[in-house]
């Protein structure tokens, strides 16, 4: 994907994000995501049943890499059961990383294949991720 | 003005996150090099040749730093910053002080060094924490602070100047108000001693904060001033060598004078040395003629800004460096990212002020802070890279 593809897919997933509510959803286990160094603040909202992950929604302010990363992650990671889910976010971050990665279907998320160029907007694509595998972690127990 | 003495300057670099804190000189940098090169020793040891010249150094440093705020030496203490500071005042004297229902006013517009501490007393002493209304520009009035005081009333604690607003509050005109009904006023000068003349004699302020690395100094020193007649009420809250004269058991310690049984452990000597010469250098220039300038670049800013339909400032009439504003539809950070590409330093969030949300409306904003080293042609190149949302928005990613 060039490089203009992908900004015009941030900016899709950040004008027009998937699943995003501005109340609390009842019924989903919520987890809040922010970074220290920043502004970012976004709360998950997951819906699990028989260990797959059946929805996800997502609340807060976060910038558009952010913003955008949360839209894309909650498009792949729905229907997902959760051992899917944990080794998709782990080749995932291993791609962010620039680390030998197993080469899986990121579907729009292959727009961040790049990001590891820059460090500063490393820690936005991830917001999202640490929020999903500590509610996953929370769910297994 | 003065840009050739920081080595840091370039024309690829513009720095607006004054704020948070500043570039430093040559001299300070110089002044801190020279105390590791050539007599990197310990203080309160006169045996040795080189440790005298470290003792009158530090003691020096203690001296200008009095000088430049008009106090005594005595009331001077050397802390890590202006949010140690504010700790000690609360936890060395006001823990003692107050007692449950008395109450401490602040504002919305303080920083969360000047909230946190208050808000942990309110915990563990029952005090009341309550606001003094602000203003619809919120600046403060002393009319609302008049308004606000009660018979419980015991302490006001404000910044010198806002850190997101900028304003300038009347610290003499609030100390006057408040020592005519008994109460003691703390001043959070971290905005306010680098940029505009401070005299703690004038104002007859109580307490005061603020921090060496946003005058040019370096960071982890900071400063203390305690009013000499509150001195011997004034509690130690730290304990080890250096502060105490002698000690044989738990009921026979003895603590050294003030301020030197306020410094515990080996204190912060290349800082101190080199907040001495920041010092030394911002009066060089002129705290006078360095606001008028930042005030002159606020004005230029400010008008070239509210030609710009998407962009609000929200403080365009306080009289400092301090600009806030936000663009519509677009999360400031993603600008803040945007200004990065061209090198353009700026803050983006809340700047630890998490309670003016409530008052302004937005939860977020950016951040221009201007000092005396920035120009117009920097604002120039900021004014232009901002007024074209379309770029922001194609770039900002």
């Amino acid at each position: 994907m060039d490089s203009s593809t992908k900004r015009e897919v941030i900016l899709e997933h950040y004008q027009n994000p998937v699943n995003r509510v501005t109340d609390d959803v009842e019924g989903y286990v919520k987890v809040n995501s922010n970074n220290e160094s920043c502004i970012d603040n976004i709360n998950l909202f997951i819906k699990f049943n028989d260990n797959k992950i059946e929805d996800i929604k997502f609340s807060g302010e976060a910038c558009a890499i952010s913003t955008a990363s949360t839209s894309i992650m909650i498009q792949n990671l729905i229907g997902m059961d959760i051992d899917e889910a944990l080794d998709y976010i782990n080749n995932f971050t291993k791609m962010l990383n620039d680390e030998e990665y197993e080469a899986k279907d990121f579907k729009d998320a292959v727009v961040f294949d790049e990001t590891y160029k820059q460090a500063n907007r490393r820690t936005c694509v991830t917001l999202p991720y640490k929020g999903i595998i500590k509610a996953i972690e929370d769910y297994k127990k | 003005m003065n840009r050739e003495d920081f080595p840091i300057i370039n024309d690829n670099l513009i720095y607006f996150d004054n704020a948070a804190t500043t570039l430093k000189p040559n001299v300070v940098i110089d002044a801190i090099d020279d105390y590791y090169k050539n007599y990197s020793v310990n203080i309160h040891r006169g045996e040795y040749d080189l440790s005298f010249k470290a003792d009158q150094a530090y003691a020096n440093a203690r001296l200008t730093v009095a000088k430049f705020i008009n106090a005594d030496e005595k009331s001077i203490v050397f802390t890590k910053g202006t949010t140690d500071s504010l700790n000690m005042i609360v936890d060395g004297y006001f823990k003692d002080h107050l007692n449950k229902d008395d109450e401490v006013l602040i504002t919305k517009s303080e920083h969360a060094s000047n909230v946190l501490p208050w808000f942990n007393l309110a915990k563990t002493n029952g005090i009341k924490v309550s606001f003094i209304e602000l203003n619809d520009d919120l600046t403060l009035s002393l009319d609302n602070i008049k308004n606000s005081i009660t018979d419980n009333t015991k302490v006001i604690s404000l910044a010198g100047i806002t850190n997101v607003i900028g304003d300038i509050r009347p610290i003499k005109e609030i100390c006057e108000l408040a020592h005519s009904k008994g109460i003691l006023v703390v001043e959070d000068g971290a905005q306010s001693v680098p940029h505009i003349k401070t005299d703690v004699k004038e104002s007859n302020i109580d307490f005061l904060a603020f921090s060496g690395h946003k005058l040019c100094g370096p960071t982890g020193i900071g400063v203390l001033y305690i009013k000499p007649s509150l001195i011997d009420e004034f509690k130690s809250v730290e304990f080890g060598g250096g502060m105490n004269e002698s000690f044989d058991s738990v009921d026979e310690v003895y603590l050294k004078e003030a301020p030197t049984r306020f410094e515990a452990g080996t204190p912060n000597i290349a800082g101190a040395i080199g907040l001495a010469s920041a010092i030394k250098y911002i009066e060089s220039i002129g705290l006078d003629k360095i606001h008028e300038y930042e005030c002159e670049l606020k004005e230029y800013l400010v008008s070239k800004l509210s030609n710009i339909e998407h962009i609000k400032v929200i403080n365009p009439n306080t009289k400092s460096g301090i600009i806030a504003v936000t663009i519509d539809d677009i999360f400031p950070q993603d600008v803040g990212y945007y200004l990065n590409k061209y090198n353009i330093c700026v803050r983006t969030g809340n700047h630890c002020d998490k309670l003016l949300k409530d008052l302004i409306g937005v939860r977020n904003t950016l951040r221009i802070s201007l000092y005396f080293y920035n120009t117009k042609e920097e604002i120039d190149k900021l004014v232009e890279l901002l007024s074209d949302k379309n770029k922001i928005i194609s770039e900002m990613i």
